[in-house]
Formats: structure tokens, sequence, C-alpha cells
């Protein structure tokens, strides 16, 4: 073991406890690894963050690195105390996509170790919050080597910086009852047109995109995507009306009322039927239950309690919304209905999904202001002309309700509900 | 000298998970007709097809160095099927295709230190940022938190005890890269930027310094001669907004960086809408190594969720049925002038009725 280590009493207590320790997992790192390089730049990290945890202020700064032919994809990291800790002055972090829906093999993680371990600190986390595998902690010579190694078999960086970021998927199909589309498809295929975008940052400020394969919305898309992809259905609901009986036995005895059916009963009315947003599910006589598909909002929490009893519909495809951020600069926004349904089945519907993005992003890129995302821009400039820029006819799926101020010239409204009466004709005829 | 040969990159972009699925998830994928959850951090899903998966999800520390990743790993083989998957809440979870190997697999990661559970109506690992291991602007760490409070939350992980699931999560800066959760614990800066007057000319981009204020409280200025930037003081949030384009904007301050808390963030459409979290604490002290005061509060509420909600409640949808005055109450937080919104649209945010509980 190492004399030389600096002192790291505050890091010490975070080994208490019975979570597991990343100060554990550094120390190892710093005193057991046969490479020498490892265990200083652990060593010199560890001196960084225990005077970060005695003075509280964070000691990084950002530069400009890439490797070469990118732009992007790495952040860069120097220290303010470097003089201190010179072990660790550069720790810089390499953002890789990681496969659609997060699914790896241990051979792979295992390659990723080894090559990380040849020339970075040792460190990495699955995954950052916008998805990425984080590598952190290359200095400023070996994060191209590291890069060139692993691109080799197949990695490849994400996005950092004003430019599309790496995407995100849900469990998905895979592994989930509830998918209404292929997750993973839709996520590779939009995020790989983007290539240039993501590895070149010419855009206004991020973009990002994120699929959850339902309404239950496990990839926080709506909340955090400027283009979520929600997957739904437009038919109806399976109903396996067996289930549902047998569901309403099984909660009696959970409760500690084995066979007492109207215990049973009692715990779908409180905990399905009040819950329905629309009100649109009936308990019946005979235990069995009735839908109203048509005011059904497609929540998912029925389908939450009872996933043995009730299934997504068989008309599949996804919600589209556009627009959500974090805090940055006008404050929280959720994305906005822009696509109420889309089929997603075949080639032509997803090159239709790919070119809605681009005609988006190029908008945007047009028209947003340096740092502005894209819900900003609408915000900024109303949906109606992000709508006319994108060629999408407005629907009253977009809004919760229409515009309450009377300050509003409407001197177009005769060619306008012109329009809707055609479209809806025409709706009708390909029926 | 000529320039060194340099290797043009690959760009293969977003790698295809589907080669890397368990084969049982590629034989049935999109066939998946329910699930069952056998006991808290493990889930089994049958197909249509009759086949079963069995998950186990375990809580890790998020940043993994190779030792752990490798142990983790060795797990896997040894006692699942060689497949793993990551939640967004940095659980790992491994797919076996045989029930057997379930019990197993538990005791294995529980006897490696990584606790099974972070399923269903528990409280899962939190989601959060760098902190002061690697951010350029943190006010706070952010590992070093989520281990001081999973270690009081364990119990909570391991088991079913809450209403519905509860997320979550931290944010090192006002930015909130931690996202929304159903509990948020972030950084509040109390004080305005100190500004580098020297500095500032030389390192910032002014114009664009100035267009990312979200307030519009910085203005160009003359300072002892220099070109620099002033900040009207009444109007500055305190955001940090600046600091990044403009590092002598210093709002990074030991004494004046203060936790707070936020609650109600929920990002399923289950019941109801999708809802941004809301202030509920601040001006907690940021109390390196273990944050006791944080994660005192944030087990307070817990307490009085846990005690007060209905089943399947998410705590947005409790405090929207008993009432924020209530909640108040029941967590013995102070209400203050603070929790009143005065951010653009923040009328929506006031009582237009006489809807109150007395």
């Amino acid at each position: 073991m190492a004399t030389n280590n600096y002192p790291t009493p505050m890091l010490d207590v975070l080994e208490e406890g019975p979570w597991p320790s990343f100060i554990t997992g550094f120390k190892k790192l710093r005193d057991e690894h046969p490479d020498e390089r490892i265990r200083n730049v652990i060593n010199g990290l560890m001196g960084q963050l225990e005077h970060s945890y005695e003075t509280k202020m964070g000691y990084w700064k950002g530069g400009t690195i890439s490797v070469f032919g990118y732009g992007g994809g790495i952040i860069p990291r120097f220290s303010e105390v470097g003089h201190m800790f010179p072990e660790s002055k550069e720790f810089h972090t390499l953002r890789v996509q990681p496969p659609a829906g997060n699914y790896y093999t241990t051979d792979m993680l295992r390659q990723l170790a080894d090559s990380w371990e040849k020339w970075g600190s040792g460190l990495q986390t699955f995954h950052g919050q916008t998805g990425n595998i984080m590598f952190i902690g290359a200095n400023s010579v070996n994060f191209q080597h590291f890069f060139d190694e692993i691109n080799e078999y197949g990695w490849d960086l994400g996005g950092a910086g004003p430019c599309v970021r790496t995407g995100m998927s849900c469990v998905g199909a895979a592994r989930c009852e509830m998918s209404n589309c292929n997750e993973h498809a839709i996520h590779r295929r939009l995020m790989n047109n983007f290539t240039d975008d993501v590895h070149r940052p010419a855009l206004p400020y991020k973009f990002k995109f994120k699929v959850s394969g339902c309404p239950n919305d496990c990839q926080n898309a709506i909340e955090r995507a400027d283009f979520a992809v929600i997957g739904t259905w437009r038919d109806e609901m399976k109903v396996n009306q067996e289930a549902v009986k047998e569901m309403i036995m099984k909660k009696a005895k959970e409760i500690g009322k084995e066979g007492d059916r109207s215990a049973g009963r009692q715990y779908m009315f409180d905990n399905v039927i009040s819950r329905c947003p629309t009100q649109a599910i009936k308990l019946n006589d005979d235990d069995t239950i009735t839908v109203d598909n048509g005011n059904c909002v497609r929540c998912m929490h029925c389908l939450n309690v009872m996933p043995k009893a009730l299934q997504v519909g068989d008309d599949k495809g996804v919600t589209i919304l556009i627009g959500g951020k974090r805090t940055l600069k006008i404050g929280d926004l959720m994305g906005t209905v822009v696509i109420p349904f889309m089929k997603l089945d075949n080639e032509e519907d997803y090159e239709r999904i790919v070119e809605l993005a681009a005609s988006i992003i190029d908008f945007w890129a047009e028209n947003g202001l340096e740092h502005e995302r894209c819900g900003e821009m609408i915000e900024r400039i109303g949906l109606v002309n992000f709508l006319e820029g994108i060629g999408i006819d407005p629907d009253p799926n977009m809004i919760k309700q229409p515009r309450n101020v009377s300050y509003v010239r409407t001197d177009g409204w005769d060619e306008a509900a012109e329009a809707w009466f055609n479209r809806k004709r025409e709706e009708k005829a390909a029926a | 000298m000529a320039a060194p040969e340099m290797r043009d990159p690959i760009e293969s972009g977003c790698p295809d998970g589907f080669q890397y699925m368990h084969p049982v998830m590629r034989r049935n994928y999109g066939l998946w007709a329910y699930h069952e959850d056998p006991r808290p951090g493990v889930l089994v899903h049958v197909s249509k097809t009759g086949e079963k998966i069995w998950t186990v999800r375990a809580g890790t520390q998020r940043i993994l160095d190779v030792f752990t990743l490798r142990k983790l790993m060795d797990i896997g083989d040894t006692y699942g099927d060689g497949y793993v998957h990551f939640t967004i809440r940095s659980n790992i979870e491994f797919q076996v295709a045989d029930g057997a190997k379930v019990e197993p697999l538990v005791k294995a990661l529980e006897d490696a230190g990584f606790p099974v559970g972070g399923t269903r109506n528990s409280v899962t690992s939190l989601s959060h940022t760098q902190g002061w291991l690697h951010c350029d602007i943190p006010g706070t760490d952010a590992s070093g938190v989520v281990k001081s409070m999973m270690d009081e939350l364990l119990p909570e992980f391991k088991a079913w005890n809450m209403p519905n699931r509860v997320h979550i999560t931290t944010s090192c800066c006002q930015i909130n890269c931690g996202g929304q959760g159903d509990i948020a614990i972030n950084v509040q800066h109390v004080k305005p930027p100190k500004i580098n007057h020297a500095l500032v000319g030389n390192v910032c981009e002014r114009p664009s310094v100035v267009a990312r204020c979200p307030v519009a409280a910085i203005r160009p200025a003359m300072v002892d001669g220099k070109p620099s930037l002033e900040v009207d003081e009444k109007k500055c949030i305190c955001c940090g907004a600046c600091y990044p384009p403009c590092p002598p904007m210093q709002i990074n301050d030991h004494q004046y960086t203060q936790l707070a808390i936020w609650i109600g963030g929920n990002h399923s459409n289950a019941r109801g809408k999708p809802t941004f979290q809301r202030l509920v604490a601040a001006g907690i002290p940021n109390n390196p190594p273990r944050w006791p005061e944080a994660t005192a509060i944030v087990k307070k509420i817990l307490e009085c969720y846990k005690a007060g909600a209905k089943d399947w409640e998410r705590i947005n949808e409790w405090v929207e049925r008993i009432g924020w005055p209530r909640f108040f109450e029941v967590t013995g937080l102070p209400f203050t002038k603070y929790h009143i919104d005065n951010w653009r649209g923040a009328r929506a945010n006031l009582n237009s009725s006489t809807h109150i509980r007395f």
C-alpha cells in the first residue's frame, strides 16, 4: 500500500453504512490496482474531492477537447487546483453511446473495462443523465487512444454541447408487456440518422430524443426530451375477464380476507374503477369489467394494477411530443403533443418519423436563438408558427383547452375552417 | 516535422442493443403477456409463448471502478446468464431464464454488498449528477449525498412499504440535470455571483452572458476602466446560469450554497398527467460528508407519505388530495413567501377558488 496517499478523513466517512460505497471502490483502485498510473490518478482525484468536501467548492474547469474528426462527445475537465493534486489535473470524460435499451453482455463490459484500464482512470458510470456511458478520467493524450480502441470494436461517442444528444429508450418490447412499439429500432433510426449532428455541434443548443414504449414514460421523455416518442394504441384494450375474477379473489387474500369476494371487489373499486381519470372502466355484478374505450386516455393505471387481466390493444403506434426540457433558461417545460398518433409498422413509417425529426431540427436550427432549446423557441414564437414551419396541421389533441383571451385576430377564419373540413373529408375517405 | 497520422473515426453511432439481449428476450420480443413480482427486486415476465424471464435488480454506487464492474460481471457469469441491463437510475439488472437461479443470484449480490430491491412500490436508487467529482459548476457533491441518503433509505429500497413507487433525484446546481422526482434535492445559491472584473473582458463573450440571464439582471459595464459585466442584485435569482459561460462570475460559495427539497415531480401519465416538482423546503445546510439535515427532511416526507397516502398514489397525487396546507401541517415544514410562485405564468399556481379545507 502506498504511503504517500492524500489524507481523506471526510471521504472515509462515506465508507460507512450499508449502501455500496463509491469511496471504497476508489480506494481499491488507488491502493490495489497493478498500474501505477491509475493508482496515482485516483490518489489525486481523491485528494481533490476531499479538498472540495473540506472547502465546499468545486474545482473543475471546462475547455475544448475532442477526438480527431469530431467536435464533441468529450467533457473536458482541467483542475483549478492542479498544483496541489497534479496526478489528476486533466480528468476528461468520454461520453459513449450505449446500445439502444441499455442491454449488455458481461463480455462486452469486460472488454470495455480492459480498454478503459489501459488508457483511463478505471472509473465509469452506467449511465449519465443524458443516457451515455461515462468513462470518467482520461488525460489529454490518452482519450484519443481509448476512443480509437473502442471505436474499432463498435462503440461511438455521444453528444456534448449544442448538438443532437445521445438518445434513450426504455426496456421496451424486449421485456415489457406494456410496449406498443419497437423502441430500440426507433431509437437507433432517429439517432443514427443524425450522426453528423451528434458529433459536430452546430445547433442552437442540445436536442434530445427519448423513447418510452407506453404512457408510463419510464424514460421521462415528456419532461426531458425535445423529441419524445411515446408508444400507445388506438383500438380497444384487451380484457381477460377470467383474470379479472382471479384478481378479485387474489386481492381479497392479499388483504387478509381470503374467499371474501366483496373485499376483493372493494379493492377494485378503490384502486382501479375510481382511479380512472375519465371514468371509463366499470366493474359489473358478475366480476367482469366493461371498458369505455372511446373515453380511455391510455393513462396505463388499470394495466399497471392488473397486468395479467388487461393488455394494450393491437392497433399500436406512437404519440410524439416536442419541446420538453429542464430548467435553463425560462423554466421547465413539458413536451407538447405535435403528432397525436402515427403508425410505425413499415419502412415508410420509419422514414416519416425521421423526416419529421429532420424538419423540426432544421426549422429550429434556422429560427432558434443561441442557447435556446426547441421548446423555448415554441414558447417564444407560438405553437402555430412552429406547426406552419414544419408543415403540420393543427389538431385539438395538441391543446388542453382553447385560448381564453379575446384579443386575437381571426381574419383568416373561413379558410382555416374550410381546411379543417377538407381534412376531415379526406380522413373519412381514406378510412 | 510532418503532422502525425490521425485515424478517422468510424461513425457507427448507437449500437444495436438487440444482439446483446438475453436470447429469451430476443425470441419473445414484443410477445410479453404479463409480469409478476415474486419479491422486492425480482420480476418475472411471462410471454405469450409460455417462456419466462426473471429479472433481479440491484443497487450500485453508480460510479463504478473496474474492480466493482468486474465483480458484477463475475456474478452475472457465475449466477446469471451473462446478460445485464441498466435502469435509468443506475440499478443493474440481471436476466435469467431459469427461476431456480434467482435465489442464488440474489444471495450472491447481497453477499457482495449490492442490495436487491428497487422495484414496484419501493424507494429506488437516486438518479443524480456528478457533483464535485466532475462537474464544472457544482454547488455540492452528488455521489456523497446519494450514498448518505441511501444508507438511511436502504430498508425502503429492499421492501414494498410505500403507497407507490418513489423516485428521488439530486442536482448539484439549479440547472437541475438530476431532473424531476417525487422528491428532488437540489442546490440553491442564496447570493448573487461574485465578479472578478479584471478577468471578465478577456474571458467572457459578454453579449452571450447577458443573453443567458433568465431575469435580464446582467448589464455590460465599465469597471475600473475595463469592460466587464454588472449584476442588478435585486433582480438576480442566484441561478448560476451566467457562471458556465463566464467563470469570473463565481456563483459557488462555501457559505451561501444551500440545499432545497422539491416534491411531486412525476413523469408518468398514469391516473393524472405528468407533473413538475414543487418547492417545499429550502435553506438546508450544505453539509458534507453526510448532509444529515437534508436526509432528515426526506425521511420525514416519506414517513408522512407512507402514513397518509392511499395505495397507488404518488407523492404529487397524495398532496393534491389532501391539499398543500395539510402537507405543511403534517410534515411540520414552514410555509414561507418563497413557496409562492412569481415566475412567468405564476398566477396559474395561485388559488382562484374557494376550495379550501378547514
